[in-house]
């Protein structure tokens, strides 16, 4: 997937003028936030169980490579095999070479978060392996040429004409604008593909050290489909993924349905074990698992290791303002909003990434919704605070913030420019107490007027209150 | 090599270097304690309780549910079902339960022991728990519980019976350790509802690549 984050402000531009987007976006707020805090209120222990999972994933951070090898050795213990992967060019290799192995034409493939991050359908398409999307947002973006804009609901920037138009174009069946109809088109599409295909890929939202298992939480069922018909089932994910037990796989999966879709339990939680057993009458014959880093395993140890805890619910988008207002795509790459506005500069660079951190009201709704209670508008403040010492922020800003060091660092002086700013303030916005325009900051009062300032500053009024 | 370079860089993050044996101890003391986060007091009743709260929430999750006098009512109950919608073949697993089932009063339907195809339009198979928190139906593959019963056909009945109804999930996983000894079938289902997807306009469509329905019967035993 091309990176476009440098250009966010642009994106962000046309997004605000997208009608289509406008108006699935609308969607999206009357959905997720609706549903995820109906579902919370039906489980008293929320807050409790949030609780829980923040201290249990700090713990397997804690502990993260005993976790992984312990991890590995039961998947080698069932017969399925692991491998480690440093880079995105790693991953894909490896998976190319499992695919040669068992000279795969094509794969069928269920969601996956982490294969987009490494860009593997490019990767296979180049090396004449055809990757089939599966789920059925994810299989509509792949027929029109297009990415997600969502961790969860990848195709929530369409709308149903744009679904419509295109089954039209790739399926040549006649029109429709029936969601009902246009679902069993694709479920009749896919269903020879499922067969037809050599190798299944899934991705795993957890991975289960005491027993070597990986699980994916589904709600339509193509993940199993995609996993059990043909002969080699790949999971691609990452390590940050471990958790020690089946009970504790629980607790996150009781935190991530209601934090995601707001059901009670998602339709279909699958957990995979090693290849099908002897006696076994169907599934895969052979079990890989790519274990994918990129980058992770630097995060650990640094002011970023909280964002390992993130179990990709995607509550944070869902409530955050700023998505809302411009979608995912705006962002440039895999992971957008507040999640992706930390992940994105640790994995693409926040040479490319630095106006996501930027992007960002700090109103605290992601952190106040994030089940495992990452503090996202604090992680984001690390990279500003990473770009400003590396000279990366722009030129306005970093004089601004040095012009603003300068007098800070001088109380007198800063009083008086206090004092006299408050006076200027005043005399500019007359009797009406507000101001419509402010010389060379036309961008912030082109939109509102300015409130001028009332009563004395807080120094002179923090002396007088000392006085008495 | 990639492995090394990971768990170096964890190691290194973590301050220290190979984890100590104590260490890796305590850890698979932690595993092999299987012990229970916070269980939602809403999944421990007293069994009645737990019984019709799983009715309760698979119906919400838009299951279908015929409760039972006996395993005996099943052929006659799917043969009536399958009536309704002019199918005339079920493909069904072959464990004990459902290879005893006496099949002769369903005149017009065929049943087949064997994995699923594509084109199946129904199938039968046995759950082995049903978790009352959720309405959810824990299943797995084995010798005679092809997995792709689950999921291929259109419509998909389950046997469940009243007795195999557990509070929460972590009973089903005590239940399932003590059935296969620890070590865990390749796959294990955990079902809440029929198939769906909203990825569409965001507008929830039944039945998207699993079964469009799902029937539960409840067995009184
Ligand atoms: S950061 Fe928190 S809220 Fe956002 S996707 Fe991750 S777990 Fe969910």
């Amino acid at each position: 997937m091309q990176i476009t984050s440098p250009a966010f402000k642009e994106n962000a531009r046309i997004a605000l003028h997208d009608a289509g987007l406008q108006k699935a976006l609308g969607n999206l707020k009357e959905g997720f936030p609706v549903k995820r805090s109906t579902a919370v209120a039906r489980m008293p222990e929320f807050e409790q169980l949030r609780d829980e999972g923040t201290a249990l994933k700090n713990h397997i951070l804690e502990n993260l490579d005993i976790y992984l090898e312990q991890f590995e050795a039961n998947v080698i213990k069932n017969g399925g095999h692991v491998h480690w992967c440093r880079t995105p060019e790693d991953a894909c290799k490896k998976i190319l070479d499992i695919c040669e192995e068992v000279d795969a034409k094509t794969v069928t493939k269920g969601k996956s978060m982490v294969s987009e991050e490494i860009n593997l359908n490019d990767y296979l398409e180049k090396n004449g392996v055809e990757p089939i999307e599966t789920d059925l947002g994810e299989y509509i973006l792949q027929l029109r040429g297009d990415h997600p804009s969502h961790i969860i609901a990848p195709a929530i920037h369409l709308n149903l004409e744009d679904v419509s138009e295109i089954f039209h174009e790739k399926h040549k069946r006649p029109k429709s604008s029936d969601p009902k109809v246009l679902m069993q088109e694709a479920r009749e599409m896919l269903r020879e593909k499922f067969a037809g295909a050599d190798v299944g890929i899934t991705g795993a939202n957890f991975l289960v050290a005491e027993t070597g298992s990986t699980i994916i939480v589904t709600n339509e069922g193509n993940g199993d489909l995609t996993q059990t018909l043909p002969k080699t089932h790949i999971v691609v994910t990452s390590i940050e993924k471990v958790v020690p037990t089946l009970e504790d796989m629980t607790l996150f999966l009781r935190l991530l349905a209601r934090s995601a879709t707001g059901q009670e339990f998602t339709v279909y939680n699958t957990l995979s074990t090693g290849p099908r057993r002897a006696g076994d009458q169907d599934g895969p014959e052979n079990f890989h698992v790519v274990l994918v880093d990129n980058g992770r395993s630097e995060m650990v140890g640094s002011e970023f290791q909280e964002m390992l805890r993130c179990i990709r619910c995607s509550a944070c988008m869902n409530h955050c303002p700023v998505y809302g207002a411009i979608g995912g795509h705006s962002y440039g790459w895999v992971y957008p909003g507040p999640m992706g506005s930390v992940l994105t500069p640790k994995m693409i660079g926040i040479e490319e990434a630095g106006l996501l951190p930027n992007a960002s009201t700090f109103c605290g709704k992601c952190e106040s919704v994030c089940p495992v209670r990452i503090p996202l508008p604090k992680l984001m403040r690390h990279w500003r605070e990473d770009e400003f010492s590396k000279h990366l922020s722009p030129k306005a800003v970093r004089w601004g913030i040095g012009g603003w060091a300068f007098f800070a660092k001088r109380p007198t002086l800063y009083r008086l420019l206090s004092i006299s700013s408050n006076l200027f303030l005043r005399v500019m916005a007359g009797k009406k107490g507000h101001i419509k325009k402010i010389p060379l900051a036309g961008g912030w009062t082109d939109g509102r007027d300015m409130p001028a300032p009332r009563g004395k500053t807080f120094m002179s009024q923090y002396k007088s209150r000392k006085q008495r | 090599m990639s492995r090394t370079e990971i768990l170096g860089n964890i190691r290194r993050g973590l301050k220290r270097g190979e984890a100590t044996q104590d260490q890796k101890q305590a850890v698979t003391n932690r595993i092999n304690k299987h012990a229970r986060n916070i269980v939602p007091q809403r999944a421990q009743l007293p069994h009645e309780q737990q019984i019709a709260l799983f009715v309760e929430m698979a119906t919400e999750a838009a299951a279908q549910i015929y409760q039972l006098e006996s395993i005996n009512d099943v052929p006659k109950t799917c043969a009536n079902w399958l009536q309704d919608q002019q199918i005339d073949t079920l493909v069904t697993a072959s464990d004990e339960e459902i290879t005893s089932l006496d099949w002769s009063s369903a005149t017009n339907l065929t049943c087949v022991q064997r994995v699923a195809e594509i084109g199946d339009a129904a199938s039968l198979t046995t759950s082995f728990a049903g978790i009352a928190e959720t309405g959810t139906l824990m299943l797995h593959s084995g010798a005679t519980s092809p997995t792709t019963l689950n999921f291929l056909p259109d419509n998909h009945f389950v046997i469940l019976k009243r007795s195999d109804i557990v509070g929460p999930y972590e009973d089903a996983w005590q239940k399932l350790r003590d059935k296969t000894k620890g070590d865990l079938p390749r796959t294990v289902n955990m079902i809440t509802g029929p198939s769906r997807s909203a990825d569409i306009e965001q507008t929830l469509q039944m039945g998207a690549h699993g079964p469009k329905d799902l029937v539960i019967l409840l067995i009184n035993d």
